[in-house]
């Protein structure tokens, strides 16, 4: 079983987000980097769940991104992955992305690929399914259980009303959310492991964006809370129905 | 042509889908062209009643076995489609089912992509689209570059209108692909409103202290018709379903009205919620961070101020 695990470098979420060069630019002065978290959390403490249960399991993991995604990966390594893949390119194009992991998933010939649902950063939830065009092969997004059995995978995912469970034949690729595994930390042996593990670069593939982000905003300040006296319920009613007109 | 995706589950046609059309209505007016609709599977809704958000036509492709979401199949039929009648913008719904599929039809026409939109274009110069980012906590101006374009919408973000015209329906000839997966089992959660769905939303954190004390959010949201959410450590310790957590790792939504019981106001937190119209805060520690965000805010017990709510909407109801 070959598995492959797409990670990405965001903001931590406790993040303060800011803007430089006339609202070009991410402030990343005070930034903490993390993991996305639906990578690590669910995606990639899964894909080490599987290998716990089979251990000829091999897990690679691929990110898009500079040297200074580097720290992340090898945190990512001291998790669990065996190898990681650097594509050495800063695009911030969803499409010029896909198209980096395609190649080497299509290189790698994997079982199985995982994302997490979305990055915290761009929340664009693209990947997964642009990969599903591009390697021609099934999709299941928003997945919260995985079971393998031999090359057929079952897979949960939600709907609007529910939850839908789903077999795909292997190769397959999921998206996950929450549900899908716990959070851990690394430990000791680990993060050693992680600085001998291969990590290899990789220069990107030709790929022409197809977007680009010509400016950012922020969302405009509240002009100010409106305090009502506990004891005045109907006041808040009549604001809510007259003022806000929201119910 | 705009051509917008008209998602459905369990056969009924979703609100997310018709804000979608509506939007897709005002960008073909931007343009001075069509706004047509595409429907897969057997919905039992009435198709004409499209004209109502700004459908001029609907294509059909009526088959049963498109009533569930198989990514492989519908990106390739929505894309055949797409091709077969011209489109030069293809909107989705940025809703569980948009989101799967709608970024494989952007590669499958070449098309640049902006999902989370939460604005009309801007064609000043260019194409230019609003989406979130930093789940919530700014935007970005995103310039899609090919000429084919496809965009998902937010829910809640762009307000149904209103047409006076009835669509045309017409049957589309399309070849289905076999099926990439198979449904073995679906588990429906009854009778809730779903949250991205809702207009109304009453959320609670660990000022609640438990579990048993949900009853009093329960009364208010049953009272409003709101649905209910909960922040991440009331998830995380399993007193209301990981289904219920909005915030930055949970699901973002933009009710109208949100209501924030016991919730401090991390930032984590607001990222999921600062796109409510309305937010009020009642919380009894007058320093939470959450009232800098809040439009209204009560300073005092749960227990105490909810109850009384919940009792002053049911008197203003009973007096409509």
């Amino acid at each position: 079983m070959k598995i492959l695990v797409c990670i990405s470098k965001t903001p931590d979420t406790t993040a303060k987000i800011a803007f430089i060069e006339g609202n070009t630019k991410l402030d990343e002065s005070g930034i903490q980097w993390i993991i996305n978290p639906y990578d690590e959390w669910y995606a990639l403490v899964r894909a080490i769940e599987l290998k716990e249960k089979d251990p000829a399991t091999l897990i690679h993991l691929v990110t898009v991104g500079g040297v200074d995604t580097e720290p992340i990966i090898r945190k990512a390594l001291a998790l669990g992955g065996d190898e990681a893949i650097r594509i050495d390119s800063t695009s911030h194009d969803s499409f010029t992305i896909a198209n980096q992991i395609a190649a080497v998933a299509k290189e790698g010939a994997y079982d199985l690929i995982l994302t997490g649902k979305e990055t915290i950063d761009y929340n664009s939830a693209c990947i997964g399914s642009m990969l599903s065009a591009l390697l021609d092969l099934p999709f299941i997004s928003l997945a919260d259980h995985l079971e393998l059995n031999e090359k057929v995978a079952t897979v949960k995912r939600e709907i609007e009303s529910g939850e839908e469970t789903c077999e795909a034949n292997l190769p397959l690729i999921v998206s996950c959310q929450k549900g899908m595994a716990e959070q851990r930390i690394p430990n000791m042996r680990g993060i050693m492991a992680a600085r001998t593990k291969p990590l290899k670069v990789v220069a990107p593939v030709a790929s022409a964006a197809t977007t680009s982000i010509s400016a950012f905003d922020l969302p405009p300040a509240k002009s100010g809370v409106k305090l009502i006296d506990p004891e005045q319920m109907d006041e808040l009613v009549k604001l809510l129905k007259e003022e806000a007109k929201v119910i | 042509m705009v051509l917008v995706y008209i998602d459905q589950a369990d056969q009924q046609i979703k609100k997310a889908s018709l804000e979608a059309l509506s939007y897709g209505a005002a960008i073909a007016k931007q343009l001075g062209c069509a706004t047509e609709a595409l429907v897969f599977g057997t919905v039992k809704d009435n198709l004409a009643d499209l004209g109502k958000n700004g459908a001029q036509k609907v294509h059909q492709l009526k088959n049963e076995t498109l009533n569930s979401m198989d990514v492989k199949v519908h990106s390739n039929l929505v894309a055949a489609a797409a091709k077969q009648l011209n489109a030069n913008i293809v909107v989705f719904a940025h809703n569980l089912n948009g989101r799967a599929i709608a970024p494989a039809v952007a590669v499958k026409l070449d098309a640049g992509i902006v999902t989370g939109a939460c604005s009309l274009p801007n064609m000043q110069n260019g194409f230019e689209v609003t989406k979130t980012v930093f789940s919530g906590k700014a935007f970005a101006n995103i310039k899609i570059e090919t000429a084919i374009k496809v965009i998902a919408i937010n829910q809640n973000s762009f307000g149904l209108v209103a047409y006076d015209n009835a669509a045309s329906i017409e049957a589309i000839n399309l070849v289905i692909p076999p099926a990439s997966i198979k449904i073995t089992k679906v588990e429906k959660i009854e009778g809730d409103i779903p949250l991205t769905e809702a207009n109304l939303v009453v959320s609670g954190g660990r000022g609640l202290k438990g579990p048993e004390n949900w009853g009093i959010l329960l009364d208010l949201a049953k009272a409003l018709g709101a649905a209910t959410a909960c922040s991440r450590p009331v998830s995380d310790a399993d007193w209301r379903p990981h289904h219920e957590h909005v915030g930055q790792t949970g699901i973002q939504i933009a009710p109208n009205l949100y209501i924030a019981i016991g919730i401090s106001g991390a930032i984590q937190h607001l990222a999921g919620v600062n796109r409510s119209k309305t937010i009020v805060v009642i919380n009894k520690d007058p320093e939470a961070p959450f009232f800098k965000a809040a439009d209204y805010g009560v300073v005092g017990d749960a227990f105490d101020v909810v109850p009384r709510l919940t009792a002053a909407i049911e008197k203003a109801k009973a007096a409509n």
